[in-house]
């Protein structure tokens, strides 16, 4: 604030001997903030009005009891949350499971995609072609893959059960809470390690290569290369990666609607499942609000949390 | 720099196309399995078809309304692509041109949104929405998206506009250009290879939405693909001869999208992630 004062003061000193001078400057300030205004409204007023605005009528309706039809919105303190914690144990287990289906599908999708980064940085012939097959499962869209996968379990995995022998191949997939959950991981490490990879592998390929020949030659073993060399020189994509399947998985919706539909017995519902029925099955909006409330809370926390420990770990390294 | 090709190269070149094979089963399931009846396809999934029934794709064509899903999904991702580009480049542009409180404040404000999830915004959104005319309707859905896409593509401008330097701009000043005259004529062309990334991340995010389509979009007529597809399979439940039809027909267009421009998406992707 002082500064921009001073400045202020500054030019209008030059210009003060006329009032004509003074209205010219007016002038100019004016036609400043309209063009800051016509620059960066647009963008604003949708950002605000989508999000932002929604937002906080959601935080308001967490603590109403909200129906979504009746004009009468009723206040009720922290009824709803109150109600979340004592006697919504669907909900909480779609939390459990959020959570479990989260550390599973963020280990294993970017285990897959850092090999995949390792091999493809080598000098194979057919890397090309390899990266663009491994990406393809990434830009289908969660809902048609769930569908996908859902023969490939039940179809699919029996006949090749029968070919091969496999008992692998020959459990009820996505019949039983286990298989059910299991099925949920491969398919989103089917569909996101591609992505991981690609990102690891423009990671690999800025690496300092003269860190890497310098090791050699001091006779380093490759375990000793990748663990001491490489994985601390591409922390920061560790960080990117771990922040976006994190948030991922934990918003998993369309993949596991049409993969499970929550099911059996609820087991695998995720939380994005569980809010969408509260408001728009059970037209408890009020109750689906606070759940979405608590939802961004946890997402923020676990974000934030991650991108700092990461970050920490880059610093030190 | 070239590594040598040794044995080992090969032997890794061999486990590198059998991950690949494995990956790309689902898609030789999906596939063959579309081209059989029914019975076909309960005897063995994994056999190649007697012959090839093309008669599968036919009849789901017209059950899907394909060509007027495909359509809506087309408009909707054009339009709201071209608006989002729009706003969030002319936004960034201007916000890192004029330095200061409001614009730093206005850009932390943008970027800290991102970690808002979309469960968090939709039951009220729904209800404004409805306030505002823009339920049901295909520029109301394209309205929303210019909201939803803002933070990602203006942090992404944001980014790259810092990295064009001054000079260029000031000497069209100096010129007689005005902002807006600067802004389209100077800036924008300059900002062309994260425009293609902000393009490609927004189209494989909006082409393959689902939920925001599914509480926006009530009218059958209105239907993008991802929804035609599942209130598809909701109707034909476990008829695979006709729900795999279905699927090739809906994942078709984006795999041709992406075989076409696979260099620029992926790199796209890459940049993206990146930044």
């Amino acid at each position: 604030m002082m500064k921009t004062d001073v400045g202020m003061k500054n030019t209008s000193e030059t210009a003060r001997d006329t009032p004509k001078a003074q209205v010219r400057n007016r002038h100019v300030r004016m036609k400043k903030v309209l063009l800051y205004a016509a620059f960066v409204g647009p963008a604003l007023l949708f950002f605000l009005t989508i999000q932002i605005a929604p937002f906080l009528m959601g935080v308001y309706y967490s603590f109403t009891s909200w129906n979504g039809v009746s004009s009468s919105i009723e206040w009720v303190g922290f009824d709803n949350y109150v109600k979340i914690f004592t006697s919504d144990e669907k909900f909480l287990n779609s939390f459990w499971f959020t959570t479990r289906f989260m550390l599973a599908a963020v280990v294993i999708s970017n285990l897959i995609g850092f090999c995949f980064a390792l091999l493809l940085n080598g000098p194979l012939k057919s890397k090309n072609v390899l990266r663009t097959v491994f990406f393809i499962p990434n830009v289908i869209g969660g809902l048609l893959l769930g569908f996908i996968w859902q023969f490939i379990f039940i179809k699919g995995f029996s006949s090749l059960g029968n070919m091969t022998g496999l008992s692998f191949f020959n459990q009820p997939w996505l019949g039983d809470e286990v298989t059910a959950f299991w099925g949920i991981v491969i398919v989103f490490a089917w569909q996101i390690s591609g992505y991981m990879m690609v990102i690891y592998i423009a990671a690999l390929q800025g690496m300092d290569r003269s860190l890497i020949e310098a090791a050699k030659i001091d006779g380093a073993s490759p375990l000793q290369m990748l663990t001491n060399i490489i994985i601390p020189l591409i922390l920061p994509a560790f960080t990117i990666c771990f922040f976006l399947t994190i948030s991922m998985a934990f918003k998993i919706f369309d993949l596991n609607i049409s993969l499970t539909g929550g099911g059996p017995f609820n087991s695998t519902e995720s939380v994005a499942i569980n809010i969408y029925d509260e408001a728009f099955q059970n037209n408890r909006y009020g109750l689906g609000t606070a759940k979405s409330i608590l939802f961004f809370i946890v997402v923020a926390l676990f974000t934030t949390f991650q991108v700092m420990m990461t970050k920490k770990k880059e610093v030190e390294s | 720099m070239r590594e040598k090709y040794t044995k080992k190269t090969f032997l890794l070149e061999i486990i590198g196309i059998l991950l690949a094979i494995i990956f790309l089963i689902p898609f030789y399931f999906v596939i063959i399995n579309s081209l059989k009846g029914f019975s076909e396809i309960l005897l063995d999934a994994a056999a190649w078809p007697k012959e090839l029934l093309f008669s599968n794709y036919a009849k789901v064509w017209d059950v899907l309304n394909f060509p007027k899903a495909f359509m809506n999904s087309l408009m909707i991702t054009v339009f709201s692509i071209a608006g989002i580009v729009l706003i969030s480049s002319m936004a960034a542009w201007k916000m890192v041109r004029t330095p200061g409180k409001l614009s730093s404040i206005l850009f932390i404000l943008f970027v800290s949104a991102m970690v808002i999830p979309f469960q968090a915004v939709m039951i009220p959104l729904m209800k404004l929405g409805g306030m505002l005319g823009l339920m049901n309707s295909i520029p109301g859905i394209v309205l929303m998206y210019f909201g939803f896409g803002v933070p990602l593509s203006l942090f992404l401008f944001h980014g790259f506009v810092k990295t064009i330097p001054l000079e260029i701009e000031e000497s069209a000043k100096v010129d007689g250009c005005t902002q807006f005259g600067v802004f389209w004529r100077i800036v924008f062309p300059l900002l062309k290879p994260i425009t293609v990334t902000v393009i490609i991340l927004n189209t494989l995010w909006i082409w393959n939405d689902y939920l925001l389509p599914l509480l926006v979009l009530q009218d059958a007529e209105l239907r993008t693909i991802p929804l035609a597809t599942s209130s598809f399979f909701a109707q034909y439940t476990k008829q695979w001869d006709m729900g795999l039809a279905g699927l090739v027909l809906g994942i078709a267009p984006v795999i041709v999208f992406f075989l076409f421009l696979q260099k620029h998406i992926i790199k796209g992707i890459a940049a993206g992630s990146i930044k």
